[in-house]
């Protein structure tokens, strides 16, 4: 599979008061970023335990984002 | 600028000609109503707040630049415009000419601010530190664009505001070049601007761009305004107050917040407004609680944890916002093919009114127990639909937002196919958890109405007496055996009036008041619990022991003020004749004959401003020009000399820095790499420094040799630790946001004012207090903190009191229980802010998070698992 044929399905959790604000102010802005991406809304980054991101690889995930 | 759309009666064909009307048929929701006319109404009122903002400066201040006659001299106004994302070239930074990208940009400060030529001769306050943002800003947008900004003194007084320019020379490598811009000239493309610089080199540079930083004049109402509601303005038209009483306009009742009391920033705007309210609701606190309607909802409708799950699916158009990107439709029937959607329905607009009612009839019709909107964020609208559940008969917890326009059709707006795909998987991912949410109680936390006020200084003597008055009892804690604090060797403002009666009138009302209990020689020795139920242990003498007592308090405000920061520099504690300005207000206020020599030199900034301390004190300006005016009272003949960096005498301060210029007084710029050098030769003292006139070093000899030191905050380090609060770099409190909660420290019920804050003048000190109390009054007038359901709870049963919980929580919401023989976590859920830190690191999963409980997420993720294909195609659950 050729570099441009990647297409990853990316989870992030997000963190409801930096980085999920921050995708919201992203889309007031209009700035476009690839569609890849499915989000779950955590109140704090601290509460993802790890066992989140090894499922998240088990369901088919390509890539596991948290932002916090 | 309302938040809504209104029409525009100049521009309006149908309210000026009597056509048109397009917009009635094409607004989908009926908003348009041409039959509407202004009513006049009576209301009776206890209070009035004037807050109209500022108006614009004289069209003459900005058209000796070229504004008007060439498109790229623009005003800092139109310039935060040009840098918006939703500006004319979205975001980007084009000349109005010819839309190229300016390789130079000037700002011009102080246009039609310090400009006595159009009647505005007070500073604005607020332009410099603006100008170095836009600055910033603009070199995000363009690293390669040179910019300069010409300035007469750079008045970046406010907290951490020095930091902000040492960082625009620094990181941004923008251009600070002191000269006055006599004139710009339209050259060809380009703009010519003639200056001379300090070191009298003439210059007539080529910019592509000008900015003209644009003052804040009095609002166009203001007249009107004080003819209506008579009361005074001062001289340059904006509300006349006093530094005692600084938002009570001359007619009682009548208060003012924000720029109309003066130029002024954000945050003291914000503080000024909920000082402003606090007055209003001290004065008004017989009528507290009256005419206020309570809304009542229906009686919750009980869900078993068996119940059978009813999902509904409501899926927003957001006009066009979601519709046009995303196929709503598609949507919608896909969430039909879920397992327990017994309902769903796509909504033109679902936060309108009608779609809010439609949706408490479709909980009812369907039998409904779990909604699901997908629309915006939740952040924003989770409230309001939340409310609706409420009104339906549902528990508000019962919902679950997904966000398929912010974070979907706005930043995929050319994708719509895969947008249209990641709304069905964010739909399905958000009805998994919904089937597994369960209600949730909402909990209250009864308040104790008293406060503890610490420090007794003019900061915690104005917010008792603000509380006190609002109908709270307060408890005064003062470290010394006076009240008085720093204003105690204080003797006059810089406008004259005198403090020494003002301390003295506050000290004899807060001891007479009857809801003030004032301790002196006392301490805080320990401090327990949560906004609403603390409780404080608090040493203090008594007669002459002392004496350690415990007091219940709901809210604390930290009033613990500063000293004057006494460098060892320039000879000060070596030389009688070197003294700090403090010194010479109280060598001043005496009668030696001699206390205003022939010859004074200060020194400004003497160990500030990146030295022994980094940052900008506020006063020390201020406190300067104030002295030299009261020496230039005393001996008219007295040759006084200013060696200063920038004077910041901000506000309506410039007036008296004007009038001390017009006396005589000599004010020297000086560098921060050609600092002045004091040296003792035997009994002499010698100031040498390098006049930029003069072009040479000058050697005196003064009669007194005065500087001007900082302020530091007092036993900050030791408190901020005693409270879990933080504090900055320079170890003033860090307010809980520095624009928005200027008052509020990040703790809940605990509140900030005075010097501990930051070093400001006796004005801003008294309204920081009264917003303090105000703030501090909101849980106290509620009786109770509400708690959002979303905290944590521990099993009993399945936890083995390891602590780990306890120790990592941030919010100490977590205390160690005996129960029995074992130790138990539990929750105190007033304090729990809903993290989750202790829920993920709990080694026996002992610890569930409300509303973010693992089977939840866990549920999401494997939602999230359950697709076939990505990219367009069909799908399948």
């Amino acid at each position: 599979m050729s570099q441009e044929d990647f297409n990853p399905r990316i989870l992030g959790f997000l963190c409801n008061w930096c980085c999920y604000a921050a995708a919201d102010a992203a889309g007031v802005s209009r700035y476009q970023y690839p569609p890849n991406h499915r989000t779950i809304r955590v109140m704090c980054t601290g509460r993802i335990d790890p066992a989140f991101i090894l499922k998240g690889f088990l369901e088919g995930a390509d890539g596991i984002f948290t932002g916090g | 600028m309302p938040a809504t759309y209104f029409i525009d009666p100049a521009a309006c064909l149908y309210l000026k000609h009597d056509t048109c009307q397009i917009c009635v048929p094409v607004c989908r929701s009926n908003a348009i109503d041409f039959t509407q006319k202004p009513i006049e109404r009576k209301i009776n009122i206890g209070a009035v707040i004037m807050a109209p903002g500022f108006g614009r400066v004289p069209e003459s201040a900005l058209e000796k630049y070229s504004y008007g006659k060439h498109p790229d001299v623009v005003t800092s106004i139109e310039f935060e415009r040009l840098l918006n994302p939703s500006g004319p070239f979205e975001g980007e930074v084009r000349c109005l000419s010819d839309r190229r990208h300016p390789k130079k940009i000037a700002f011009i400060q102080c246009v039609g601010s310090r400009d006595i030529g159009c009647d505005n001769g007070y500073c604005s306050s607020v332009c410099c530190m603006y100008a170095i943002k836009e600055a910033m800003v603009a070199k995000e947008h363009d690293p390669e664009c040179e910019i300069t900004i010409f300035y007469m003194d750079m008045r970046t007084q406010g907290k951490d505001f020095d930091a902000a320019q040492t960082r625009a020379v620094e990181q941004f490598d923008i251009k600070f070049v002191r000269a006055k811009v006599a004139d710009v000239m339209p050259w060809g493309k380009q703009l010519k601007l003639t200056y001379s610089t300090m070191d009298e080199t003439h210059r007539f540079d080529p910019f592509d761009m000008v900015v003209l930083s644009v003052g804040l004049d009095a609002p166009k109402s203001a007249r009107d305004l004080s003819r209506i509601a008579d009361f005074k303005l001062n001289k340059y038209d904006f509300c006349e107050t006093s530094s005692f009483a600084p938002l009570a306009s001359s007619r009682k009742g009548i208060f003012v917040a924000g720029a109309f009391q003066g130029p002024k920033d954000i945050p003291e705007s914000v503080t000024q407004s909920s000082a402003a309210a606090g007055i209003a609701s001290a004065m008004l606190k017989q009528q507290r609680g009256k005419g206020i309607v309570h809304k009542s909802y229906p009686d919750e409708q009980e869900i078993k944890v068996d119940d059978e799950v009813r999902v509904g699916v409501f899926v927003c158009h957001c006009g066009i916002n979601i519709s046009g990107t995303v196929d709503v439709h598609k949507v919608d029937d896909y969430a039909g093919t879920m397992e327990n959607v017994v309902y769903h329905d796509d909504t033109l607009y679902s936060c309108s009114q009608d779609a809010q009612e439609m949706l408490v009839g479709k909980i009812k019709e369907h039998n409904l127990n779990r909604v699901v909107i997908a629309a915006c964020s939740p952040r924003t609208h989770e409230p309001l639909f939340q409310e609706t559940l409420k009104d339906a008969g549902l528990n508000r917890c019962l919902f679950e937002m997904v966000n398929i326009r912010d974070q979907c059709s706005w930043v995929h707006a050319n994708e719509p196919d895969a947008a249209t795909d990641k709304s069905m998987d964010l739909v399905r991912m958000g009805v998994a958890k919904a089937r597994l949410i369960q209600p949730l109680k909402e909990q209250t936390v009864p308040v104790n109405s008293q406060a503890l006020i610490i420090g007794g200084g003019v900061a915690g003597l104005t917010a008792a007496e603000s509380l006190a008055d609002q109908g709270f009892h307060c408890t005064l804690l003062e470290k010394g055996s006076k009240l008085g604090g720093h204003l105690q060797s204080i003797k006059t403002t810089i406008k004259g009036e005198n403090t020494v009666d003002l301390l003295k009138k506050l000290n004899d009302r807060v001891k007479k008041h009857k809801k003030i209990d004032v301790l002196t020689s006392a301490a805080l020795e320990s401090i327990s619990g949560f906004v609403g139920n603390f409780s404080s242990v608090i040493s203090s003498k008594k007669g002459k022991k002392q004496v350690e007592q415990t007091i219940d308090h709901g809210v604390v405000i930290i009033a613990t003020g500063g000293k004057e920061h006494r460098p060892d520099k320039y000879l000060l504690g070596q030389s009688k004749k070197v003294m700090t300005q403090k010194d010479l207000e109280t060598r001043l206020a005496g009668r030696a004959k001699n206390r205003a020599p022939d010859s004074v030199v200060m020194i400004q900034c003497a160990g500030s401003r990146g030295d022994d301390l980094q940052y900008c004190s506020k006063i020390c300006c201020n406190h300067a020009v104030k002295n030299a005016l009261k020496i230039k009272e005393i001996n008219p003949n007295s040759q006084i000399i200013v060696l200063y960096r920038d004077m910041r005498t901000y506000g309506y301060a410039e007036d008296a820095y004007r009038e001390a210029r017009e006396k005589g007084v000599i004010f020297t710029p000086y560098t921060v790499e050609e600092k002045p050098e004091v040296l003792k030769k035997g009994n002499k003292t010698i100031v040498s420094y390098f006049d930029p006139i003069l072009r040479e070093d000058v050697t005196i000899e003064p009669d007194l040799l005065v500087l001007s030191v900082g302020i530091v905050p007092e036993g900050t380090k030791e408190l901020s630790q005693l409270l879990k609060v933080p504090v900055n770099a320079n170890d003033f409190y860090l307010e809980a946001h520095v624009k928005l909660r200027p008052v509020e420290l990040p703790v809940d019920g605990v509140y900030v004012c005075g010097l501990a804050h930051s070093p400001k003048p006796l004005d801003e000190i008294i309204v920081q207090a009264q917003a303090a109390a105000a703030k501090a009054a909101i849980p106290l007038v509620k009786g109770y903190v509400s708690v959002a359901p979303i905290v944590s709870s521990v099993d009993k049963e399945t936890c083995i009191g390891c602590g780990i919980c306890a120790s990592l929580c941030p919010y100490q919401a977590i205390q160690m229980l005996k129960i029995g023989k074992k130790k138990k976590a539990e929750t105190i859920a007033a304090s729990c802010k809903g993290c989750g830190i202790c829920a993920s690191r709990c080694p026996t999963f002992a610890i569930s998070m409300a509303g973010f409980t693992n089977e939840q997420i866990n549920s999401q993720i494997e939602a999230f698992g359950a697709v076939t294909t990505v990219a367009g195609g069909s799908k399948e659950v």
